[in-house]
């Protein structure tokens, strides 16, 4: 393959780890929510691209599909969830950013090292996608352990699946069909939980999952 | 008998001193101007601060009892240091005579130096204002300073080399299209305006003890003492334009040996290039609100992590 190819695929897939960082910098819940339009994006980018070097038509379908659910329609109904919750000024405090970050440093590290060491026989793009793909899933379940917001973990979850595209639109032959249901079930994934998201409301007055973790300890 | 090699690089070497020396007020004038304008205000003319300067020095120098020699000569350092670092860095021309030592590293040493100094003096005098100053702007540099240096670990990854000409050249050949060199761009935007004291992590203009951090360290200085400090400064400011225009968008810089007319070209292209620079800090300046001093932290440590995470791509794509 070609440099300049190359570089492009690097540039975008080097792009969406830098903006799975910038999710879990984010602690208003809106901000979050702009911000996770805007890594569905970069991935719809990143997928067109291998797309059109792959020469693999069926990967511009994924790569609409990444952009009509995951930019627009995700995000919309969940500005829509946490206006009728009544969240969308709140700002997570629970986290300390710059220790979260340093973690998701380390992560980023850690599967770049891993990702590097195992593959050394796969092809260049691969590997480098597969090194990011890794970081971003990591990434997406650290958001998930250090929020306490249901809304933001549900966030990671989304986000933790985009990584999970872009390594299989970097190994070449993933078959659609997987890819559909893949992005069927995050949607069904997604709707269950919103369903979750009012009915712990209503239970507890809040989304703050602490409170599940306080009702337990009174029992127990 | 004399290379001619070396008396070009010796005038081009002055000329680049007396470049950044003169222009650095013109650059100041020209943020005060443009945001002042942005706001519907008429603003200061362009040449203010060089009179701002001339009325400093003709006043008398008042020092406080408690202050020792320290604080006599610390604006005399600072700014030394900072006109050297500002000399180094290739504003117009890559043939300067120092070429060799213009070090990315002997840059951040030297600015490092002057704010040392700068932060001493602060607290020389013993006043409650300067300790404040220099304790914030301490805190400010112990996260600045490594997020430069991380800065630097990914531009000398990708151009192979610290050396200003050398990673100019290197831009100008062309390295692609890189990640890295984009996060290495917004992290040093970030550690400049945090090490100018530009909002939003400072405001120049306000003498507002909650907000002040270099403004209170150097409250105590007066006459020529300041118009030193108040000149550094400037070239700080031009010093940090210069670098970003040098490493990011090399164009138009003459390179070593080139004959006169190309050089006059490089120092009208860097006119135009500190003109955008200005006028960009300026629109930035105005449309964003000072942060508290405390949420500083993060928005340097984003810098710090975007330099790290810009060394870490580097290495994968440099072992792949």
């Amino acid at each position: 393959m070609d440099k300049f190819a190359f570089d492009i695929a690097h540039f975008l897939a080097g792009s969406l780890v830098l903006v799975s960082l910038m999710l879990l910098y984010q602690d208003r819940l809106s901000a979050l929510l702009n911000v996770f339009a805007f890594q569905a994006v970069v991935l719809a980018l990143s997928v067109s691209w291998q797309a059109y070097v792959q020469g693999a038509p069926h990967l511009y379908l994924t790569a609409a599909i990444a952009l009509i659910v995951k930019a627009i329609v995700i995000p919309v109904a969940l500005h829509r969830m946490i206006r009728r919750l009544g969240i969308h000024r709140e700002v997570e405090t629970a986290l300390n950013v710059g220790t979260t970050m340093l973690a998701g440093l380390a992560l980023v590290a850690l599967s770049i090292v891993v990702v590097l060491r195992v593959t050394a026989d796969a092809g260049t793009l691969a590997r480098e996608d597969l090194a990011f793909a890794l970081s971003v899933v990591l990434l997406g379940l650290l958001m998930m352990v250090t929020r306490r917001n249901a809304v933001s973990q549900v966030v990671g979850f989304m986000s933790l699946e985009n990584g999970l595209i872009l390594a299989a639109t970097g190994a070449k032959g993933m078959p659609f069909v997987v890819e559909i249901s893949v992005a069927f079930s995050v949607l069904v994934a997604f709707i269950v939980i919103g369903i979750f998201l009012f009915r712990i409301r209503e239970r507890f007055d809040t989304v703050d999952l602490q409170a599940l973790d306080d009702l337990r300890e009174r029992r127990g | 008998m004399i290379d001619m090699s070396l008396i070009d690089g010796l005038s081009i070497q002055i000329s680049q001193m007396l470049l950044v020396l003169v222009s650095a007020p013109l650059l100041t004038g020209l943020v005060r101007r443009v945001k002042a304008r942005l706001l519907r205000r008429q603003g200061p003319p362009l040449l203010q601060p060089y009179r701002d300067l001339i009325r400093l020095v003709r006043k008398e120098a008042v020092i406080a009892e408690s202050a020792s020699w320290l604080f006599r000569i610390v604006p005399y350092i600072v700014f030394a240091a900072t006109w050297v670092a500002a000399a180094l860095v290739p504003t117009f021309a890559t043939g300067l005579l120092f070429s060799w030592s213009a070090d990315l590293i002997v840059i951040i040493a030297l600015l490092g130096s002057a704010r040392f100094f700068l932060a001493l003096a602060g607290m020389d005098v013993g006043t409650s204002f300067g300790g404040i100053g220099s304790s914030r702007e301490a805190m400010i540099a112990t996260l600045a300073e490594p997020a430069l240096i991380m800065i630097v670990f990914t531009i000398a990854l990708v151009a192979g080399s610290t050396q200003l000409s050398t990673v100019a050249n290197a831009m100008l050949a062309g390295v692609g299209l890189r990640v890295s060199l984009g996060m290495a761009l917004i992290a040093l935007i970030i550690v400049a305006i945090a090490e100018n004291g530009r909002i939003p992590v400072d405001n120049p203009a306000t003498h507002l003890e909650l907000t002040m951090v270099h403004e209170a360290m150097v409250l105590e200085y007066s006459g020529r003492h300041l118009a030193l400090i108040e000149l550094a400064s400037s070239i700080k400011l031009l010093l940090y334009a210069s670098l970003i225009a040098c490493i990011f968008v090399p164009w138009g810089l003459a390179p070593a040996g080139a004959p006169l007319h190309v050089h006059l070209i490089g120092v009208a292209v860097y006119a135009a290039k500190l003109g955008v620079a200005g006028i960009l800090l300026a629109l930035f300046e105005t449309m964003i609100a000072k942060m508290r001093v405390f949420r500083v932290p993060d928005l340097l440590g984003a810098a710090l992590m975007l330099g790290f995470l810009g060394t870490l791509l580097r290495f994968v794509s440099r072992s792949l």
